[in-house]
Parts: C-alpha cells; sequence; structure tokens
C-alpha cells in the first residue's frame, strides 16, 4: 500500500468524504472483495511510489532484468505468441491427420497429446491398460507410430511440444529417431518436452519411477538437449496441472517455482553448468477467469524466477533469468451446462495469458467438460485466440496493463504471498520432501474444497451451473473413439514384434540395464539405440522399471 | 446402535485427476459418511477387494479419461461374482449423456457429471437406504 504519507492522508480523507457519501445510500455488494486466491482486492489501489529507482527495480524496462513487463522488448509487435492446441487421439495415423489440418488451419506449432498408457510406460496390450488405449491422446507403442505421426511433417518446419513426463527420455529419443530418418539435422529441431516429474507426483499422476532416480533421467535429459538438440526446452515446469487440482494462483506460482528450483539443484548436483541448461527451462501456467490477478500472476511469476536465477544461484545470462511459459486456459472453469458460454470464458482466459505475456497458448474447447472435442469447438477454440491476436488491439503495446495501480498492488501481493510459500517450503527440506509429507497436495485439496464450497453454498456464482440454469442443455454430439482402436494397435504392435530384428532388441535392452546400473552414465544414448531396434515404449520403461522401483502414491484425503 | 453408511470412493483405470473424487470423498464425510478413498490407477480387481474388504454399501467410481463403459461395467460384473452385488455403484467424471443409458444398463446406479451439487449424491444415498 501506499507509503507516501500524501497519498494515505489523501485516501482517507476521500473515504470520510467522496466514497461514505455514495455508500451510505448504496452499500457495497459484499464486506470484503476478494480475488480468485482470496487476496485482498483495494478498493482503489494508489501507487507505492513514484521514484524512479523503485519502478526500475520493481519492474523494469521491458526484455529486462527483472522481466516483470515480459521478456522481450517489444513483445507482440515482434511476433505474436504461438498458437499451440494441444492434440491428439486414437492412432497416429489419426493424429497426424488432425496435425495436419490444425497447420492448414493457420496454427504454429504442434502439441502431442499422448494415450495415458503411452504417459505411463504401458503398451497397448498390457492389462492395465484396458479401455485407455488412444483415449486421452494418441497411442505410442514403437517408433514406427512417431513415423507415422509426423508422416509428411518436415520436424525442421514445425515446433513441437510432447506432453510426456515419467518416459520423456524414450520419446524424445523417438522424435531424434523420426528426424535422423528425414535427414534433418538434430540441431535444427525447435520444441518442447514437458519432462516435469514433481508435478506428477503432486498433481497430475502419470509417475512410474520413484523423485531420485526420475530426477536422473530429467537431468540426463537436460544434458542431452544442450549437446545434441540446442533448440529444444527440455523441460516446462508446469503449474498447469497444480492449478486444474484446485491450487489457487499464488500456490500455482509458488509450488512451480519451487519445483523449478529443485530442478536446477538437481542439475547442478549432476555437474552440469548453470549456463548451460538454465536458458532452456520453461515453464507451464493455467490461465483462469480472475482476468486481472491472472495478468497479475504472471508478471509476479517472472519476476520472482528473475530473482531467484540472479540471486540465489547466481545466472550470469540474462536468459537464464527469463522466465518463458506456455498458457493453457483453464479446463476446470468449462462447465458441461450450456457448454457455449464457455467460448466467452475462453475468451477472457485468452486476454488473461496475452496481458500476461504468454510466449505461446493453447486455448480449449467449448464441449470439452463433456467429451472429447469435435473439429468444430476446436476450430472455435483457434480462431479465438486469432480474434485476440488480429482485432482486440492488445498486441500493439508491451504490458498493456503495466502501470495500473491495481495491477502493481496485485503483483506485489503475489509476489509477497509466493516467496511465503518458497520458504516454507525450504524449511521443510525442499520440494521433494514437502511432497512426500503430503504437505503440498494438502494445502492445494484445502483450496480446491473451499472453492467448491463457495459453489455449493451459491457464495461463487458459476453462471449456468448455480445460477441463470436452464434445465437441460442440447448436448454436443462428439466422435465416438473408434471401438476397434485398441485391437488395431495391439496388432500393428505385435506385427512390429515380429518384423524386427529381435536380437538386437534385447542386446540393446541389455546394454541400457548395464548403464542404469553403472548409475552415473547418461542414458539417452541407449534409449535412443533400443527405440532406432524398434524397442517398444514398455520394453524399454520395463528395464528401467527394474532398475528403479516403482512409485506408490500416500493417499491423503 | 444404527451402522453408519460405508462408502468407497475409487478411481479405476489410468487416469489422475483426481480433483473430483476427493472432493466427494471429503463432502460425504463432511455429510456424516464413512468414507474411503483407493488412491488413483486402481484396477478394478483391487477396487472390489477393497470395497469387500471394508464391508462398503457404496461404491463411487470416478473417471475423467474416457474408460467408463469398460472399467465401470467390469467393476459391477466383480462385485455380482464375489457375490457382492448388494454394493450400489455410482460413477462420475467426464461421461458424455450419450453413455449413460448404457452404464446404467450395466448395473450403474446413477451418473453424476461435473457441475452436480452434493446434495443431489447425499439424497441419492438416502434414496438407496
Amino acid at each position: 500500500m501506499a507509503t507516501d504519507k500524501r497519498f494515505l492522508k489523501k485516501l482517507r480523507d476521500w473515504e470520510a468524504t467522496t466514497l461514505k457519501s455514495v455508500t451510505d445510500r448504496f452499500p457495497e455488494r459484499a464486506t470484503k472483495f476478494t480475488t480468485g486466491s482470496w487476496i485482498e482486492a483495494e478498493r482503489v489501489a494508489l501507487p507505492e511510489s513514484s521514484d524512479f529507482e523503485s519502478y526500475l527495480e520493481k519492474s523494469g524496462m521491458p526484455g529486462e532484468y527483472p522481466f516483470t513487463r515480459g521478456i522481450q522488448p517489444n513483445m507482440y509487435r515482434g511476433r505474436l505468441w504461438t498458437m499451440r492446441q494441444y492434440a491428439g487421439f486414437g492412432t497416429a495415423e489419426e493424429s497426424n491427420e488432425r496435425y495436419k489440418y490444425l497447420l492448414a488451419q493457420g496454427q504454429t506449432g504442434l502439441s502431442i497429446a499422448f494415450d495415458l498408457p503411452t504417459q505411463i510406460g504401458y503398451d497397448s496390450d498390457y492389462p492395465a491398460a484396458e479401455g485407455e488405449v488412444g483415449k486421452v491422446g494418441v497411442a505410442i507403442d514403437t517408433l514406427q507410430d512417431m513415423e507415422i505421426l509426423f508422416d509428411n511433417i518436415p520436424l525442421d518446419q514445425v515446433s513441437t511440444s510432447m506432453t510426456i513426463n515419467a518416459p520423456a527420455a524414450i520419446l524424445l529419443a523417438m522424435y531424434v529417431a523420426v528426424a535422423d530418418k528425414q535427414g534433418i539435422a538434430r540441431n535444427k529441431l525447435n520444441g518442447t518436452l514437458q519432462n516435469d516429474i514433481l508435478k506428477e507426483y503432486i498433481a497430475r499422476g502419470t509417475y512410474i519411477f520413484p523423485p531420485e532416480p526420475s530426477l536422473k533421467l530429467t537431468t540426463d535429459i537436460f544434458e542431452y538437449c544442450s549437446r545434441e538438440v540446442p533448440r529444444f526446452n527440455s523441460i516446462s515446469i508446469s503449474g498447469y496441472h497444480i492449478r486444474e487440482a484446485g491450487a489457487t494462483a499464488v500456490q500455482e506460482i509458488a509450488f512451480t517455482l519451487a519445483n523449478g528450483i529443485e530442478y536446477v539443484k538437481a542439475a547442478l548436483q549432476a555437474g552440469l553448468q548453470l549456463d548451460s541448461f538454465a536458458d532452456r527451462l520453461s515453464f507451464f501456467f493455467n490461465a483462469h477467469n480472475d482476468l486481472l490477478e491472472e495478468v497479475a500472476k504472471f508478471r509476479a511469476a517472472r519476476r520472482i524466477w528473475a530473482k531467484l536465477m540472479k540471486q540465489k544461484f547466481h545466472a550470469a545470462n540474462p536468459k537464464a533469468m527469463m522466465l518463458r511459459f506456455h498458457t493453457q486456459t483453464a479446463g476446470s472453469t468449462l462447465t458441461a451446462q450450456q457448454p457455449d458460454n464457455n467460448i466467452v470464458r475462453v475468451t477472457i482466459q485468452t486476454l488473461a495469458a496475452v496481458l500476461g505475456g504468454t510466449q505461446s497458448l493453447h486455448t480449449n474447447s467449448r464441449d470439452e467438460a463433456l467429451n472429447l472435442p469435435t473439429a468444430d469447438s476446436v476450430r472455435i477454440a483457434l480462431r479465438t485466440q486469432q480474434i485476440v491476436a488480429h482485432e482486440s488491439g492488445v498486441t500493439q503495446t508491451v504490458d498493456p496493463l503495466g502501470g495500473s495501480y491495481y495491477i502493481e498492488n496485485l503483483t506485489d501481493k503475489i509476489e509477497a504471498e509466493v516467496w511465503q510459500y518458497l520458504d516454507k517450503i525450504e524449511a521443510l527440506g525442499g520440494m521433494i520432501r514437502a511432497i512426500e509429507q503430503g504437505y503440498v497436495q494438502k494445502e492445494i485439496q484445502n483450496s480446491a474444497y473451499h472453492y467448491q464450497q463457495e459453489i455449493e453454498t451459491g457464495k461463487r456464482i458459476v453462471v449456468g451451473v448455480n445460477k441463470y440454469t436452464l434445465p437441460d442443455s442440447a448436448p454436443i454430439s462428439s466422435p465416438p473413439v473408434n471401438p476397434q482402436l485398441s485391437k488395431i494397435q495391439i496388432a500393428k504392435l505385435s506385427k512390429i514384434k515380429q518384423q524386427r530384428d529381435n536380437l538386437r532388441v534385447t542386446a540393446t535392452l541389455k546394454e541400457l540395464r548395464q548403464t542404469v546400473k553403472e548409475r552415473d552414465k547418461n542414458l539417452m544414448p541407449d534409449i535412443l539405440a533400443a527405440v532406432k531396434e524398434y524397442a517398444s515404449l514398455g520394453e524399454i520403461c520395463n528395464v528401467l522399471r527394474k532398475e528403479f522401483g516403482e512409485y506408490h502414491e500416500s493417499v491423503i484425503l | 446402535m444404527i451402522k453408519k453408511i460405508r462408502i468407497l470412493i475409487a478411481k479405476p483405470g489410468l487416469d489422475g485427476h483426481d480433483r473430483g473424487a476427493k472432493y466427494v470423498a471429503r463432502a460425504l464425510k463432511d455429510a456424516g459418511y464413512e468414507v474411503i478413498y483407493t488412491g488413483i490407477r486402481q484396477t478394478p480387481e483391487a477396487i472390489v477387494r477393497t470395497a469387500i474388504q471394508e464391508d462398503v454399501d457404496f461404491i463411487g467410481l470416478s473417471l475423467l479419461s474416457g474408460a467408463h463403459n469398460e472399467l465401470f461395467p467390469k467393476v459391477v460384473k466383480l462385485l455380482k461374482n464375489q457375490g457382492a452385488d448388494d454394493v450400489v455403484v455410482f460413477g462420475g467424471g467426464i461421461i458424455p449423456e450419450s453413455d449413460i443409458p448404457f452404464l446404467k444398463a450395466n448395473g450403474i446406479r446413477a451418473i453424476f457429471t461435473s457441475g452436480t451439487p452434493i446434495k443431489d449424491i447425499i439424497n441419492f444415498i438416502q434414496s438407496c437406504k
């Protein structure tokens, strides 16, 4: 709040006269107003100081430390964000068709959704994969599926984001192998690997191995990328799923940056030089409906990460201090009731991401609370970005809301609350300990419960759900997933297992096992060798399972 | 003393979305029921084993990955095989409207999709007893 005494005195006078004359006649709608994170919203926020030094310290020029106003000096005046719709379903053939359609519609980057068996390192014929093959993404068993997935998509012409975590090393190896086969130099590959295992334990659930060996895989990927695929973002440290699990905006930033700290520490411990990997760390956040808090959240996140990298880790390269991030609109805000209303929600969330300075964006489709999106719905979601980009005018200037008394005030408040969490997590012994103790999960669950209770009691209004309801909304018909899919995929897998050189497969898997046992060697070269022999994802993961063990969730309610 | 109603909230399949399951579990607990939550990534076999061990009256299945048509009926079938078909099974998550008749025909007594108030679930539980 205002430090200059003249501001405070003016505020008190104003409250006693101008404000009072109105509120005496028309009381405000509530006695207390808060943001989605229950931060008290100032009625009117005043400048803390008009001091030049303070401005430089807190905001600075865009493209300069602490990057509060954005990581590029001219932001979207230079280049728009990458419009990147997360997609993938069924077989590699079907997904390949969808990608080519999206590219033809003006999308500028690919984002691969893998099905759950792939994400958890099971082949399509594994018994527990029943019913899940090709459902939430594309099924990948061997390099053959990956070759089909990128058929006629030259990998030097697109940037590809892959939402893959526990088996990230294997999918990266497959991508590199496809590039090798297409004759494309590895240093021409652009994209992002999610590769963020810590948030899987916290919120997303597709873990395989315990934290320690998982972090070894993570840092192996850092090292491999810096050497072989230097333009690839080797991790996307993700707050998105933490937020979807019910975290507040503050918790989303706090827990994500705390995970980021853990990865940096792990890489340094593995002997990597900070400047060899820190500029390839990227982030992934959620955009909710609370427009102004979200904008402040993104600004605060940039400022905190810059401070962390400079002050805690002594980064010298400004690129290592820049928090670059992808955004996805908030799936949890989509309603099954009156689904067309979701188009409006997604528009607000798109604005939040863009006013917050995102580098790329996925917009959700209106029907995702009901089923997998139809092609029509996906197109509307992409058009929403295009309208904001080309028609809204918000791209004309850098950080349009910077300097707004309210936004600056909220940015400061979010930052202060995030530091409190970071201190608390450090006191608990770091993020891995905090996760193992269930502290992080419990904090998120409490917020989720509080939020839902507010909806139940009508304190928080969700249009179409607890107010302005209709008896029945007409359902949007969704394309059914091919019921034969699982059979087709399993048949493909058994065929490739007959056609490949099984002696070579066994030999490469044995070499991988040996390297794992040696502990200090990078596993990527052996994984790539196995992948190129068409060893399956499940076979490679089984070698790792045997050596690393498996993680089991401690159920916290 | 009347035995308290016991409810198992379970996550079949590989889906990690547990916000809804955890909310329902906690809200039902607050409403006075005895609630057990399995955690994520449970097979139908494991769910039925837990249900029988814990002697529950209800199983609430939550799934957002689209595998409900395979996994929900399997739980009902396994209960029947074990002679535990007095356990009432209900479900929730991202379930397309068009799948609900199939699930009901296969022994899932009620489906609560996104946006359902908790009191609807409580009313359902009370109506079964």
